[in-house]
């Protein structure tokens, strides 16, 4: 029945959006000016090589920011539904039997995963630091940022994850990163300018230091995606782990 | 061949939302909601395509090289970021509702409850 009703008004919705692609610009032919003004101004106005990032954190660098703290907002929300309800601790998870015994993880897993944590790092504090020359960025690297913690997990050890990620130390950059990034869009008004105004020095195109504030922006970015990925990785497997000691 | 990619839009549109349809357990209907989105991804790239450009990084070819539109690739990278956080949320609340109903087909939610 229900499927019936979707198949239904899902044909007459796909004839209708059919119809509109039909009409659009045949693809490969790009016609808007703006990707076009964004491609001549980044090197010669941001000293920035990477168009899509001084898209990102300059020219629209205020809805990244709002970006940012829907980000912030989720993992809020999501650390606030996984939290541990005191009732919860009396009723015994209703599946508790049906967990299959989990293996040990074996060695070649171990020395493997305690093998790439420091590459994993280092890639990440790359990613995160050349965002504004080649693809890349904050978002991205900070993600990569947050899968080295995991692979301690990984290893076998979530006592030591445990307290790698230790709460406060991760809240703190996690906020550090968030409230950074509105930090840095005040220098522009201290520059005399608009807010995230880019007022510092340039700098050389191509250098690790050029583009201003969006290398910055990049940096406190990079703080708050890792380190918020790392709340949610523990609120998830904190969870996991509650249920299987209950 | 012109339009073939607006095509493929929407019909991973559709595909994720006849998988949220007939869904049987919440996990499996998130990750629907995701192929959804991932529609998205493919419009937002095909409508800043350019036949011959390479990508909008001036790093090692000189500025002024053709180059497809930066703006949408930002905006697919805010796509990228915000369904990793309704994932991140969905994926909580189906935690919560497996905890509280014991099962997590999405056909035995009856009721919301406090």
């Amino acid at each position: 029945m229900r499927t019936s009703i979707f198949l239904v008004s899902a044909s007459a919705l796909a004839a209708l959006l059919m119809w509109g692609a039909g009409a659009l610009p045949p693809v490969g032919r790009y016609r808007g000016p703006y990707g076009d003004v964004a491609n001549a101004i980044c090197v010669p106005e941001r000293h920035t090589t990477d168009a899509v990032a001084a898209v990102n954190f300059d020219i629209r660098g205020f809805d990244t920011l709002g970006e940012e703290f829907i980000l912030f907002c989720s993992i809020v929300g999501a650390s606030l539904l996984l939290r541990r309800h005191p009732k919860e601790a009396a009723r015994p998870a209703p599946d508790r039997r049906r967990f299959r015994a989990v293996p040990e993880a074996s060695d070649a897993v171990r020395v493997l995963s305690l093998l790439f944590i420091p590459p994993t790092i280092l890639f990440g504090v790359y990613i995160v630091a050349h965002g504004q020359l080649t693809p890349g960025g904050g978002f991205q690297g900070g993600v990569i940022l947050a899968t080295a913690p995991l692979l301690v997990y990984l290893a076998g050890e979530f006592e030591t994850f445990r307290r790698v990620a230790s709460h406060a130390l991760v809240e703190v950059g996690e906020a550090i990163g968030a409230g950074g990034y509105a930090v840095i869009g005040f220098l522009g008004i201290l520059g005399g300018g608009a807010f995230l105004e880019n007022t510092l020095p340039l700098g050389k195109t191509g250098d690790v230091f050029s583009s201003g504030t969006i290398a910055l922006i990049n940096a406190a970015v990079g703080l708050e995606v890792g380190a918020g990925l790392l709340l949610l990785l523990i609120a998830f497997l904190e969870e996991m782990v509650n249920r299987k000691e209950l | 061949m012109s339009h073939v990619p607006y095509g493929v839009a929407i019909w991973l549109f559709f595909v994720g939302l006849y998988g949220i349809v007939t869904s049987r357990h919440w996990v499996h209907a998130i990750i629907c909601l995701v192929i959804v989105q991932s529609s998205s991804y493919v419009l937002l790239s095909a409508i800043g395509y350019r036949h011959g450009a390479g990508a909008p990084v001036f790093s090692d070819v000189p500025p002024g090289t053709p180059a497809v539109d930066p703006i949408v690739q930002a905006l697919m990278l805010t796509d990228v970021v915000v369904e990793v956080t309704v994932m991140a949320v969905l994926l909580a609340l189906a935690v919560q509702a497996y905890k509280n109903h014991g099962n997590a087909d999405p056909n035995h939610a009856s009721l919301l409850e406090g």
